[in-house]
């Protein structure tokens, strides 16, 4: 592999300090979105609908505003109008308009002096309803008859005569799918659904909006994207984007669903009503669960071909999603990416964006790659139990490789997918004998990951310790990495490295942190804007020794002359030359701007020991592997901690995690008591192995690690499930009682 | 001129071709004139849509340069969590 120019000899990259923000977060002197407190504040709480689907008749607020300490109510009437598009569809989200659209929808806010006073007074804000009829499921939303949640929402995509319902039709493939199943030696179709699960973020939303008299305002928000939070609330306020600024909070967690706003609009709209004074909103669990995030629910048909020796020789896959009231649903990446693992030839998918009466979707962690792995993985698991192959022997007779034309059409760079394969065959794990009622599972996945906008700044300190400015939040200790980066192209400790995630007045538009982009896009940023900062570094210690800069190098911390032909000079370190920049020229610092289109995919294989209880359809986890490619692993416990989170949050969706919506279309269960995400309890220790193919579009080869790690365990749960019991279950989540009507034969 | 591929949705919008030939020394030329040659396509191209240059995702780069002998994928909007 070409890696001209890349490093491949590190100092401090692959080791593994503690984070910066470490201490702060285990002494509580961390502050997250709650945390944010200023004096004369007031507090909003937000009325949200009951009903699944409902015309708004009228809102009185008169109780309301006539209690003492109530400052502010507002509604939708205190938006602008005239929206379109995606700004129409975050301001209809935060407030309905003439309908709610589904149970949680806010339909009024109020701010008062004190938060028990504010939802007190939401209590009094009287809203009265015309029900309207409502759907929930992606299935049912799609036939004729079915509710219509918004008529003229579908886009130019839609085919003639589908359901007003449908918003969204995706169509991509390549080659004959008849002559490629013609070749095969065995043809299984089947069918799958999955339920929306939450990103389930420990942290609720939270925020703290003031909106000045001079249409000027600050806004303090836990969010993963702080550029993106301004260039909504704006749009659905209708105000300049300068005009606010956003400061980010610590995050509690985002995996996605913190890269849209909900309340946000709302506290400035409050504070904006209520005289400028500042407005926080907290955010319930409650609310969370009925207003926020999931990820989509799917309804999927898949149908693979298969020689005996293991070859795949088509693929066919209908995806239908539905993510909530709005288009956007993900099942345009899942038309990308539901085979992208696999060379194969004949290959079609057809996608369905459907709306429902459920929360609008937000991103959740490689957004729509998982269910698409759950439906295909379980069908090559299928395959290859009917024709006595080994699975991972198998994926590696299809995998794609270096040079493979992906089922989505360009061909693949340095990829490492084969090497994932490879060494979860030869880990422990996948023949370590199993005991009655146990089996294994085994799948894989893929996630493109991202570069997209990035702006960062190096500034050197008089001591020469370093400062590092980014604009991607720190979610997964992208601190911890930058730092790392930056002390590798300094050549100084990690230790003289701080990292400072900046507010929306101190650098370019950047956006979240999403896609597995902050250590790829963010880490780039500061090497090159490090690398600014060693040129200007090396032009001082030039001039003081007087001879050109193109005689001087940089070597671990410190600028030497080039060679003998360069003079004889002591080397500057850091330190002497940042003590002198006063005199010499000025402050030393160094900048970098782009939407590097460096990245690379990160493919991962996953092997899962399950064993269920007989008698009560529970599944225990016994043994769980991850195995990804990395491309360069900056922090390699951060690495793992990626890996096991995404493993983690994928056991969970399939499992447990479930949005039981009741014949009313409310939902059934919004505390975590009844949304049940794994806790400690329920997993054993997660192995990890970290594949390092380097990606040739980072200068030290870095690819995403996020979102790759859920998009496996779905499958490779069901896949072990099945070897345990002997059933395929095709629906998730594989919670108890399906499971044990599985084992009786009945039909689940 | 660098070959310009469509994913199979967007093709009954480009007289049902598959790959169509667009001269052009930038993505933004290129999608410039695909809309040209092909106004049905625009919703789409607005919609959003991200490239590949010889296997490169070009993600928001307009500039980003096509080279006569390139092959160029119209992909998805690609997002992420």
């Amino acid at each position: 592999m070409a890696l001209d120019g890349q490093k491949t000899a590190y100092k401090y990259i692959g080791t593994t300090p503690n984070r910066p923000d470490g201490l702060d977060k285990v002494t509580g002197r961390a502050r997250y979105g709650a945390d944010i407190s200023v004096p004369g504040m007031l507090h909003g709480a937000v009325v949200r609908s009951p009903h699944a689907h409902a015309k708004i008749v009228k809102i009185d607020a008169t109780k309301a505003l006539a209690m003492e300490g109530v400052k502010a109510v507002i509604t939708r009437a205190d938006f602008p109008e005239g929206l379109e598009g995606e700004d129409w569809d975050l301001q209809e989200n935060c407030m309905a308009g003439e309908k709610a659209l589904y149970d949680g929808h806010a339909v009024a806010a109020v701010a008062a002096t004190t938060p028990l006073l504010a939802r007190d007074a939401a209590k009094l804000i009287e809203v009265t309803y015309e029900i309207l009829p409502h759907v929930t499921d992606v299935d049912e939303a799609m036939k004729d008859g079915a509710p219509v949640i918004r008529e003229g929402a579908a886009d130019f995509s839609v085919p003639e005569g589908m359901h007003p319902n449908v918003v969204r039709y995706f169509d991509s493939g390549r080659g004959d799918l008849d002559k490629g199943f013609a070749e095969a030696d065995l043809i299984i179709e089947r069918s799958f659904t999955t339920e929306a699960a939450h990103q389930g973020y420990i942290e609720p939303h939270a925020c703290l909006g003031q909106m000045g008299a001079d249409g000027r305002g600050e806004l303090w928000v836990c969010t993963q994207g702080h550029w993106f939070m301004r260039r909504m609330s704006t749009a659905v306020l209708g105000i300049e984007t300068t005009n606010i600024r956003v400061t980010p909070s610590e995050i509690g967690g985002g995996f996605g669903g913190k890269t849209t706003i909900f309340i946000e609009p709302l506290s400035l709209a409050l504070s904006r009503k209520a005289g400028g004074k500042p407005v926080k909103m907290v955010m319930s669990r409650n609310e969370v669960l009925r207003a926020t995030g999931p990820t989509a629910s799917a309804s999927m048909d898949v149908k693979m071909g298969m020689t005996k020796d293991g070859r795949i020789t088509a693929a066919h896959g209908t995806f239908r999603m539905q993510g909530g009231a709005f288009a956007g649903a993900p099942v345009d990446v899942t038309t990308m990416l539901a085979f992208a693992n696999y060379d194969i030839e004949h290959v079609h998918h057809i996608g369905y964006d459907v709306i429902t009466n459920r929360p609008r979707q937000a991103a959740y962690r490689a957004p729509g790659a998982p269910m698409a792995a759950f439906a295909t993985e379980s069908v090559i698991d299928e395959l290859c139990r009917e024709l006595g192959l080994d699975p991972i022997d198998t994926r590696l007779k299809n995998a794609a490789k270096e040079g493979t034309r992906a089922t989505f059409g360009p061909k693949y760079g340095p990829i490492g997918f084969v090497e994932t394969l490879e060494a979860a065959k030869a880990h422990p794990n996948y023949s370590e004998p199993l005991g009655p009622n146990q089996g294994r599972g085994v799948a894989s996945g893929y996630w493109m990951n991202w570069g997209g906008e990035t702006s960062a700044s190096v500034a050197i300190s008089e001591d020469g310790s370093v400062t590092v400015s980014v604009g991607t939040p720190d979610i997964g200790g992208s601190r911890a990495s930058m730092a790392l980066m930056a002390a590798e192209a300094f050549g100084i400790p990690y230790e003289n490295v701080r990292v400072n995630i900046s507010d929306t007045g101190a650098l370019g538009v950047n956006e979240p942190t999403h896609g597995s982009r902050a250590t790829y896009a963010s880490g780039l940023a500061t090497i090159r804007a490090a690398e600014e900062c060693i040129g200007k570094m090396c032009k001082r210690a030039a001039d003081k020794w007087g001879i050109d800069a193109e005689a001087v190098v940089w070597e671990d911390g410190c600028a030497k002359p080039s060679g003998p032909n360069a003079g004889e000079f002591p080397p500057m370190t850091i330190a002497e030359i940042a003590g002198e920049m006063g005199g010499t020229g000025g402050p030393i610092s160094g900048h970098y701007e782009d939407s590097p289109a460096g990245f690379s995919g990160s493919f991962g294989t996953h092997v899962v020991d399950v064993e269920v209880d007989p008698d009560t359809g529970r599944t225990t986890i016994l043994r769980y592997l991850v195995v990804q490619d990395a491309g360069k692993a900056i922090h390699p416990a951060y690495v793992e901690g990626q890996f096991q989170g995404g493993a983690a949050q994928g056991i969970g969706w399939a499992l447990n995690e479930e949005y039981v919506y009741g014949e009313d279309g409310r939902l059934q269960n919004p505390v975590f008591l009844d949304y049940r995400v794994p806790v400690a309890s329920d997993l054993p220790m997660i192995d990890t192995v970290i594949v390092e193919v380097p990606n040739p579009g980072h200068p030290y080869g870095v690819r995403g690690v996020g979102e790759t790690g859920i998009t496996p365990p779905l499958p490779a749960v069901a896949n072990a499930v099945r070897d345990a019991t002997g059933k395929r279950i095709c629906k998730l989540p594989l919670r108890p009682s399906r499971v044990l009507a599985a084992i009786q034969g009945k039909e689940v | 001129m660098a070959e310009l591929h469509l994913w199979s949705g967007l093709r009954a919008l480009a007289d049902g071709k598959e790959m169509v030939e667009i001269e052009g020394a930038t993505v933004g030329q290129i999608l410039d004139g695909l809309v040209a040659a092909y106004p049905g396509l625009e919703p789409a191209l607005k919609r959003g849509v991200s490239v590949a240059v010889d296997g490169q995702i070009v993600p928001n780069s307009r500039n980003h340069p096509v080279k006569p002998d390139s092959e160029i994928f119209l992909l998805q909007k690609l997002a992420g969590g």
